[in-house]
């Protein structure tokens, strides 16, 4: 049992539905920034989307095929380990199932890569059966370059790190190999519902 | 990027209160004596957790403003209107009181001796709280690379730790501009205005000496800073930014 802070009430907010807030987070209407360096700005004619490597076959679509994928329309609550959940957030993006189908694959792990350097870790198990999306829609608009646009991962069951902003592709591994935060003490997996915010926990 | 060790597991530590500081309105340094403190790099942050009578928690990350050979762990806490943390930080607590925290936390916004390149530090606001812990580490160290604070404050009054930065400037080595933004004191001979692409081209590091640069304020603040940066030909990869907010870390 933590020791009580002296005079401490606390601001609670109101929450529709308290069961949607994962332990030590708080609700915002806010859409918050988090990055490590500056924005990087990928001209749309030069940007593409590459599933590989160990696959049999890698594969890569332009802006133009890649937005003209299958292309789903989804509300999750996302929820960021600096603390703050938004709850009903609109996307529009290409499922990764949508991604993987048709690569030949024994690789139980993934490197997602972004421009800018960024890269964040993430088991296939992870981010398939309907579990995340490379999203270029935010709300209804082009995803703004500062919230990861052209297009970012979306994994709204883990910490939102591993919604990597900038998202170029998915590199499959047979091993798991920590990403950039997961390097610095984040935690590997990152689960909100078990609190994974760092290593260890 | 370049990759650092993975530390063990951050469990939560309790830090009794020795002293509060006023910084500036609104704006304290907690002076905390945390007895097995694991040590921390310049930059990092702490999560800082608060429990009521009735088990109710919040948290909050919150930047360490003291060096990694101070004595003591500090934080510096601005207090946010909205706030549920901050406020309470601010306004409620007290030497004597027992404050529960864990870190150290991020391993990228740090600073250290061994790494190449002039230091060049861009603030906004409380963006200036981990900037006195780097400063004060550089002060420690070798003095070779010269150290640059930019740093940007609505008006002289809200500048935090104006003391210590008018002695950093003052003989402490380190080149220290003040852009105050909307109230200037008469003779003011600092910058007047934000922190524009203007000003990093004649105040800042220049690229070609390959600086290290860091930036932190508002997130707003940050995406212009770093944009402008990165325009004036510094190599983004050498750009290394960390926002604060109202909501974000």
């Amino acid at each position: 049992m933590a020791p009580i802070s002296r005079g401490f009430i606390g601001r609670r907010r109101p929450v529709a539905d308290p069961s949607l807030v994962p332990p030590g987070q708080y609700v915002t209407s806010d859409f918050p920034v988090l990055s490590a360096g500056p924005t990087p700005h990928a001209p749309r004619d030069e940007w593409s989307f590459t599933v590989d490597g160990a696959v049999q076959k890698p594969v890569s679509w332009p802006w133009n095929e890649f937005t003209a994928l299958p292309a789903e329309s989804v509300t999750v609550d996302i929820h960021c380990v600096t603390k703050w959940s938004k709850l009903g957030t609109r996307w529009k993006g290409v499922s990764v199932d949508t991604l993987l189908d048709g690569v030949q694959t024994g690789a139980e792990y993934m490197t997602a890569w972004s421009d800018g350097g960024y890269t964040t870790n993430l088991t296939v198990q992870d981010v398939t059966d309907g579990k995340a999306w490379v999203a270029y829609e935010f709300d209804g608009q082009p995803l703004e370059p500062e919230h990861g646009g052209p297009a970012r991962l979306l994994v709204p069951h883990l910490y939102f790190w591993k919604s990597a902003k900038w998202v170029r592709g998915l590199t499959l591994t047979l091993d798991d190999e920590p990403g950039f935060w997961e390097t610095y003490g984040y935690h590997n997996h990152g689960d909100p519902w078990r609190e994974q915010r760092y290593q260890g926990d | 990027m370049a990759r650092a060790a993975i530390p063990g597991r951050l469990t939560w530590q309790l830090g009794q209160v020795l002293e509060l500081i006023d910084e500036a309105p609104r704006c304290k340094s907690i002076v905390l004596d945390v007895s097995d403190w694991r040590g921390h790099r310049a930059g990092q942050h702490v999560d800082v957790r608060l429990t009521a009578q009735d088990g109710y928690q919040a948290q909050r990350s919150y930047s360490i403003a003291s060096a990694p050979e101070d004595p003591e762990l500090v934080l510096t806490v601005q207090r946010l209107e909205d706030g549920e943390v901050s406020p309470y930080l601010v306004d409620v607590l007290r030497p004597g009181d027992d404050l529960e925290l864990r870190g150290p936390i991020g391993g990228y916004f740090v600073w250290e001796q061994a790494l190449d390149g002039p230091l060049q530090l861009v603030a906004g606001g409380s963006g200036v709280v981990p900037f006195r812990a780097m400063l004060r580490h550089w002060t420690a160290g070798r003095r070779e690379s010269a150290a640059r604070l930019l740093y940007s404050s609505r008006s002289l009054r809200e500048v935090i730790y104006r003391g210590e930065l008018t002695r950093l400037a003052h003989g402490g080595g380190v080149d220290v501009l003040l852009a105050l933004t909307r109230e200037w004191p008469d003779g003011w001979e600092g910058h007047r205005g934000r922190i524009d692409r203007g000003l990093l081209e004649r105040a800042a590091w220049p690229p070609e000496h390959r600086p290290l640069v860091y930036v932190c304020g508002p997130s707003s603040f940050v995406e212009t800073v770093a944009q402008a940066l990165v325009d004036v030909g510094h190599e983004p990869s050498r750009v290394r930014t960390e926002r604060f907010g109202p909501t974000g870390a």
